[in-house]
Protein backbone atom coordinates (compact mmCIF):
# COMPACT_ATOMS: atom_id res chain seq x y z
CA UNK A 1 0.00 0.00 0.00
CA UNK A 2 1.37 3.37 -1.07
CA UNK A 3 0.43 6.32 1.13
CA UNK A 4 0.80 9.94 0.04
CA UNK A 5 -0.60 12.54 2.40
CA UNK A 6 -4.18 11.48 3.15
CA UNK A 7 -4.41 9.11 0.16
CA UNK A 8 -3.69 5.37 -0.14
CA UNK A 9 -3.08 3.45 -3.34
CA UNK A 10 -2.82 -0.20 -4.34
CA UNK A 11 -1.18 0.67 -7.64
CA UNK A 12 2.21 2.32 -7.64
CA UNK A 13 1.94 3.50 -11.22
CA UNK A 14 0.96 7.13 -11.88
CA UNK A 15 -0.05 7.66 -15.47
CA UNK A 16 0.10 10.83 -17.54
CA UNK A 17 -2.69 11.64 -19.99
CA UNK A 18 -0.72 13.49 -22.68
CA UNK A 19 -0.11 12.71 -26.32
CA UNK A 20 -2.40 9.73 -26.85
CA UNK A 21 -3.42 9.01 -30.42
CA UNK A 22 -7.08 9.18 -29.44
CA UNK A 23 -9.39 9.03 -26.45
CA UNK A 24 -10.24 5.34 -26.92
CA UNK A 25 -6.61 4.24 -26.82
CA UNK A 26 -6.07 6.40 -23.76
CA UNK A 27 -9.05 4.92 -21.97
CA UNK A 28 -7.92 1.36 -22.72
CA UNK A 29 -4.34 2.08 -21.68
CA UNK A 30 -5.50 3.60 -18.40
CA UNK A 31 -7.65 0.53 -17.76
CA UNK A 32 -4.84 -1.94 -18.50
CA UNK A 33 -2.34 -0.04 -16.37
CA UNK A 34 -4.65 -0.35 -13.34
CA UNK A 35 -3.40 3.06 -12.25
CA UNK A 36 -5.30 5.00 -9.61
CA UNK A 37 -3.64 8.36 -10.27
CA UNK A 38 -3.98 10.38 -13.48
CA UNK A 39 -1.99 13.49 -14.20
CA UNK A 40 -3.05 16.34 -16.47
CA UNK A 41 -2.17 19.94 -17.31
CA UNK A 42 -3.98 23.28 -17.24
CA UNK A 43 -4.14 25.35 -20.44
CA UNK A 44 -5.99 28.25 -21.99
CA UNK A 45 -9.10 27.15 -23.80
CA UNK A 46 -8.86 27.45 -27.53
CA UNK A 47 -12.00 29.58 -27.83
CA UNK A 48 -14.18 29.72 -30.89
CA UNK A 49 -12.97 26.31 -31.96
CA UNK A 50 -15.63 23.76 -31.17
CA UNK A 51 -13.64 20.94 -32.70
CA UNK A 52 -11.23 21.03 -29.78
CA UNK A 53 -11.60 17.71 -27.98
CA UNK A 54 -12.02 17.47 -24.27
CA UNK A 55 -9.52 14.78 -23.19
CA UNK A 56 -11.66 13.78 -20.26
CA UNK A 57 -15.11 13.75 -21.80
CA UNK A 58 -15.07 10.00 -22.33
CA UNK A 59 -13.36 9.14 -19.08
CA UNK A 60 -15.15 8.48 -15.85
CA UNK A 61 -12.75 10.16 -13.47
CA UNK A 62 -14.63 9.19 -10.33
CA UNK A 63 -12.40 6.19 -9.61
CA UNK A 64 -9.16 8.15 -9.81
CA UNK A 65 -7.14 10.56 -7.76
CA UNK A 66 -6.27 13.55 -9.93
CA UNK A 67 -2.79 14.98 -10.00
CA UNK A 68 -2.69 18.23 -11.98
CA UNK A 69 0.79 19.37 -12.87
CA UNK A 70 1.94 22.96 -13.00
CA UNK A 71 3.69 22.40 -16.34
CA UNK A 72 4.25 25.61 -18.23
CA UNK A 73 5.23 27.46 -15.07
CA UNK A 74 8.67 29.00 -14.99
CA UNK A 75 8.25 30.73 -11.64
CA UNK A 76 6.84 29.78 -8.26
CA UNK A 77 4.09 32.36 -8.71
CA UNK A 78 2.93 30.79 -11.98
CA UNK A 79 2.97 27.31 -10.44
CA UNK A 80 0.87 28.46 -7.48
CA UNK A 81 -1.66 30.08 -9.83
CA UNK A 82 -2.04 26.89 -11.88
CA UNK A 83 -2.50 24.82 -8.73
CA UNK A 84 -5.24 27.16 -7.55
CA UNK A 85 -7.01 27.00 -10.89
CA UNK A 86 -7.07 23.19 -10.71
CA UNK A 87 -8.39 23.44 -7.18
CA UNK A 88 -11.15 25.85 -8.26
CA UNK A 89 -12.35 23.26 -10.77
CA UNK A 90 -12.52 20.54 -8.12
CA UNK A 91 -9.94 18.62 -10.13
CA UNK A 92 -7.17 18.60 -7.62
CA UNK A 93 -6.51 15.91 -5.04
CA UNK A 94 -2.78 16.46 -5.09
CA UNK A 95 -0.54 18.77 -7.08
CA UNK A 96 2.63 18.00 -8.99
CA UNK A 97 4.84 21.06 -8.67
CA UNK A 98 6.65 21.38 -11.96
CA UNK A 99 8.63 24.56 -12.53
CA UNK A 100 10.85 24.27 -15.57
CA UNK A 101 14.14 26.14 -15.52
CA UNK A 102 15.70 25.10 -18.82
CA UNK A 103 13.97 24.89 -22.19
CA UNK A 104 16.48 22.50 -23.69
CA UNK A 105 16.52 19.86 -20.97
CA UNK A 106 13.17 20.72 -19.32
CA UNK A 107 14.97 20.24 -16.03
CA UNK A 108 13.23 21.79 -13.02
CA UNK A 109 14.29 25.07 -11.43
CA UNK A 110 15.26 24.03 -7.89
CA UNK A 111 14.86 27.47 -6.30
CA UNK A 112 11.42 28.13 -7.76
CA UNK A 113 10.34 24.54 -7.01
CA UNK A 114 11.19 25.03 -3.34
CA UNK A 115 9.37 28.39 -3.23
CA UNK A 116 6.25 27.03 -4.92
CA UNK A 117 6.20 23.93 -2.68
CA UNK A 118 6.46 26.09 0.42
CA UNK A 119 3.54 28.33 -0.61
CA UNK A 120 1.31 25.40 -1.64
CA UNK A 121 2.05 23.53 1.60
CA UNK A 122 1.00 26.64 3.52
CA UNK A 123 -2.24 26.68 1.54
CA UNK A 124 -2.97 23.10 2.51
CA UNK A 125 -2.25 21.32 -0.78
CA UNK A 126 -0.91 17.78 -0.96
CA UNK A 127 2.38 18.62 -2.65
CA UNK A 128 4.47 16.36 -4.88
CA UNK A 129 7.40 18.27 -6.37
CA UNK A 130 9.07 17.14 -9.56
CA UNK A 131 12.77 17.57 -8.96
CA UNK A 132 16.10 16.67 -10.53
CA UNK A 133 17.95 13.72 -9.01
CA UNK A 134 19.78 15.99 -6.57
CA UNK A 135 20.20 14.29 -3.20
CA UNK A 136 20.47 17.47 -1.11
CA UNK A 137 17.57 19.17 -2.89
CA UNK A 138 15.39 16.14 -2.22
CA UNK A 139 16.25 16.40 1.47
CA UNK A 140 15.49 20.12 1.54
CA UNK A 141 12.09 19.48 -0.03
CA UNK A 142 11.40 16.78 2.52
CA UNK A 143 12.30 19.17 5.33
CA UNK A 144 9.70 21.60 3.98
CA UNK A 145 7.08 18.92 4.49
CA UNK A 146 6.25 17.81 0.95
CA UNK A 147 4.13 14.66 0.75
CA UNK A 148 6.30 12.84 -1.79
CA UNK A 149 9.45 13.50 -3.78
CA UNK A 150 9.45 12.97 -7.53
CA UNK A 151 12.98 12.86 -8.90
CA UNK A 152 13.42 12.49 -12.64
CA UNK A 153 15.06 9.39 -14.08
CA UNK A 154 16.22 11.48 -17.05
CA UNK A 155 14.81 14.54 -18.85
CA UNK A 156 11.09 14.57 -19.70
CA UNK A 157 10.11 12.65 -22.79
CA UNK A 158 13.60 11.33 -23.56
CA UNK A 159 13.00 7.72 -22.62
CA UNK A 160 16.64 7.49 -21.56
CA UNK A 161 15.79 5.61 -18.36
CA UNK A 162 17.63 6.05 -15.09
CA UNK A 163 20.76 8.05 -15.88
CA UNK A 164 22.04 8.27 -12.32
CA UNK A 165 21.01 5.25 -10.26
CA UNK A 166 23.58 6.24 -7.65
CA UNK A 167 21.89 9.57 -6.85
CA UNK A 168 18.46 8.00 -7.01
CA UNK A 169 19.51 5.31 -4.50
CA UNK A 170 20.67 7.96 -2.06
CA UNK A 171 17.45 9.94 -2.48
CA UNK A 172 15.46 6.78 -1.78
CA UNK A 173 17.65 5.74 1.16
CA UNK A 174 17.27 9.03 3.01
CA UNK A 175 13.61 9.68 2.16
CA UNK A 176 10.98 9.56 4.86
CA UNK A 177 8.20 10.30 2.37
CA UNK A 178 7.43 8.25 -0.76
CA UNK A 179 9.74 8.62 -3.74
CA UNK A 180 8.00 8.50 -7.10
CA UNK A 181 10.41 8.33 -10.02
CA UNK A 182 9.03 10.73 -12.61
CA UNK A 183 10.10 11.48 -16.18
CA UNK A 184 12.49 9.83 -18.59
CA UNK A 185 11.15 6.29 -18.26
CA UNK A 186 11.42 4.61 -21.67
CA UNK A 187 10.54 0.97 -21.23
CA UNK A 188 9.38 -1.57 -18.63
CA UNK A 189 13.04 -2.24 -17.84
CA UNK A 190 13.39 1.34 -16.56
CA UNK A 191 10.24 1.13 -14.45
CA UNK A 192 11.42 -2.16 -12.93
CA UNK A 193 14.85 -0.62 -12.34
CA UNK A 194 13.31 2.28 -10.39
CA UNK A 195 11.34 -0.12 -8.20
CA UNK A 196 14.38 -2.38 -7.66
CA UNK A 197 16.28 0.66 -6.41
CA UNK A 198 13.55 0.96 -3.79
CA UNK A 199 11.31 3.65 -5.28
CA UNK A 200 7.73 3.71 -4.00
CA UNK A 201 6.23 4.34 -7.41
CA UNK A 202 6.74 5.55 -10.95
CA UNK A 203 5.07 8.34 -12.93
CA UNK A 204 5.23 7.98 -16.69
CA UNK A 205 3.41 9.21 -19.76
CA UNK A 206 5.24 9.14 -23.09
CA UNK A 207 6.61 5.63 -22.50
CA UNK A 208 3.00 4.42 -22.79
CA UNK A 209 1.29 7.02 -24.99
CA UNK A 210 4.14 7.01 -27.50
CA UNK A 211 4.58 3.22 -27.69
CA UNK A 212 3.58 1.43 -30.89
CA UNK A 213 0.91 -0.28 -28.84
CA UNK A 214 0.09 1.94 -25.84
CA UNK A 215 -2.47 -0.48 -24.39
CA UNK A 216 0.00 -3.37 -24.34
CA UNK A 217 2.74 -1.11 -22.97
CA UNK A 218 0.44 0.06 -20.18
CA UNK A 219 -0.03 -3.57 -19.15
CA UNK A 220 3.72 -4.20 -19.42
CA UNK A 221 4.43 -1.24 -17.13
CA UNK A 222 2.02 -2.58 -14.55
CA UNK A 223 3.92 -5.89 -14.43
CA UNK A 224 7.31 -4.12 -14.52
CA UNK A 225 6.45 -2.18 -11.38
CA UNK A 226 5.24 -5.32 -9.63
CA UNK A 227 8.35 -7.28 -10.69
CA UNK A 228 10.69 -4.51 -9.60
CA UNK A 229 8.95 -4.11 -6.26
CA UNK A 230 9.03 -7.87 -5.56
CA UNK A 231 12.66 -8.03 -6.66
CA UNK A 232 13.56 -5.21 -4.31
CA UNK A 233 11.84 -6.95 -1.39
CA UNK A 234 13.47 -10.27 -2.28
CA UNK A 235 16.98 -8.78 -2.17
CA UNK A 236 19.19 -9.26 -5.19
CA UNK A 237 22.55 -11.07 -5.18
CA UNK A 238 25.76 -9.14 -5.03
CA UNK A 239 27.58 -8.50 -8.28
CA UNK A 240 30.86 -10.44 -8.64
CA UNK A 241 33.72 -9.96 -11.03
CA UNK A 242 34.45 -13.64 -11.61
CA UNK A 243 32.11 -16.43 -12.62
CA UNK A 244 30.79 -18.82 -10.02
CA UNK A 245 29.19 -22.02 -11.26
CA UNK A 246 25.56 -22.60 -10.38
CA UNK A 247 25.92 -26.36 -10.80
CA UNK A 248 27.97 -28.38 -8.28
CA UNK A 249 31.65 -28.68 -9.16
CA UNK A 250 32.05 -31.99 -7.26
CA UNK A 251 30.90 -35.41 -8.35
CA UNK A 252 31.45 -34.91 -12.05
CA UNK A 253 31.03 -38.16 -13.97
CA UNK A 254 34.22 -38.92 -15.88
CA UNK A 255 34.24 -40.18 -19.40
CA UNK B 1 -18.34 45.71 -25.10
CA UNK B 2 -14.69 44.80 -25.52
CA UNK B 3 -13.10 42.18 -23.28
CA UNK B 4 -9.65 40.66 -23.32
CA UNK B 5 -10.16 36.91 -23.34
CA UNK B 6 -7.14 34.61 -23.30
CA UNK B 7 -4.95 37.40 -24.54
CA UNK B 8 -7.15 38.48 -27.46
CA UNK B 9 -9.59 41.40 -27.71
CA UNK B 10 -13.16 40.17 -28.24
CA UNK B 11 -16.41 41.99 -28.90
CA UNK B 12 -19.15 40.60 -26.68
CA UNK B 13 -22.86 41.60 -26.80
CA UNK B 14 -23.71 44.36 -24.31
CA UNK B 15 -26.42 42.24 -22.66
CA UNK B 16 -23.77 39.78 -21.37
CA UNK B 17 -23.96 40.61 -17.70
CA UNK B 18 -22.47 37.68 -15.82
CA UNK B 19 -19.69 35.12 -16.17
CA UNK B 20 -22.30 32.45 -16.77
CA UNK B 21 -23.83 34.43 -19.63
CA UNK B 22 -20.39 34.93 -21.11
CA UNK B 23 -19.62 31.20 -20.95
CA UNK B 24 -22.94 30.44 -22.62
CA UNK B 25 -22.22 33.02 -25.30
CA UNK B 26 -18.88 31.31 -25.93
CA UNK B 27 -20.69 27.96 -25.94
CA UNK B 28 -18.64 26.75 -23.01
CA UNK B 29 -21.55 26.47 -20.63
CA UNK B 30 -21.27 22.71 -20.20
CA UNK B 31 -17.47 22.39 -20.21
CA UNK B 32 -15.20 22.18 -17.22
CA UNK B 33 -13.73 25.65 -17.56
CA UNK B 34 -12.14 27.78 -14.90
CA UNK B 35 -12.40 31.55 -15.17
CA UNK B 36 -9.94 34.06 -13.87
CA UNK B 37 -11.17 37.67 -14.02
CA UNK B 38 -8.61 40.45 -13.67
CA UNK B 39 -6.23 38.06 -11.96
CA UNK B 40 -8.74 36.59 -9.51
CA UNK B 41 -9.82 32.96 -9.85
CA UNK B 42 -13.59 32.61 -9.57
CA UNK B 43 -15.43 29.66 -8.08
CA UNK B 44 -18.13 27.93 -10.13
CA UNK B 45 -20.79 28.96 -7.60
CA UNK B 46 -19.95 32.60 -8.33
CA UNK B 47 -20.46 32.43 -12.11
CA UNK B 48 -24.15 33.31 -11.83
CA UNK B 49 -23.60 36.53 -9.93
CA UNK B 50 -20.15 37.76 -10.87
CA UNK B 51 -20.43 40.56 -13.42
CA UNK B 52 -18.62 41.06 -16.70
CA UNK B 53 -17.67 44.66 -17.35
CA UNK B 54 -16.12 46.46 -20.33
CA UNK B 55 -12.35 46.24 -20.26
CA UNK B 56 -12.21 43.12 -18.09
CA UNK B 57 -9.34 40.74 -18.68
CA UNK B 58 -10.45 37.14 -18.55
CA UNK B 59 -8.53 33.93 -18.69
CA UNK B 60 -10.60 30.86 -19.46
CA UNK B 61 -8.67 27.67 -18.92
CA UNK B 62 -9.38 23.98 -18.85
CA UNK B 63 -7.62 20.67 -18.42
CA UNK B 64 -5.65 18.92 -21.08
CA UNK B 65 -3.63 15.76 -21.22
CA UNK B 66 -0.26 16.01 -19.54
CA UNK B 67 2.31 14.07 -17.58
Amino acid sequence: MLKIGPYSFQSRLFLGTGKYENADVQKEAVRESETEVLTFAVRRMNLFDESQPDPFERMDLSGFRLLPNTAGAKTAEEAVRIAKIAQAADMCDMVKVEVIGCDKTLLPDPVETIKASEILLDEGFTVLPYTSDDVVLARRLQELGVHAIMPGASPIGTGLGIINPYNLSHIIEQAEVPVIVDAGIGSPKDAAHAMELGADGVLLNTAVSGADNPVKMAEAMKYALEAGKLGCEAGRIEKKYYAQASSPVEGLSKL
Amino acid sequence: MTLTINGAQKEIPEETETINMLLNHLQLGNKKAVVERNGVILKKEQYDEEPVQPGDTLEIVHFVGGG
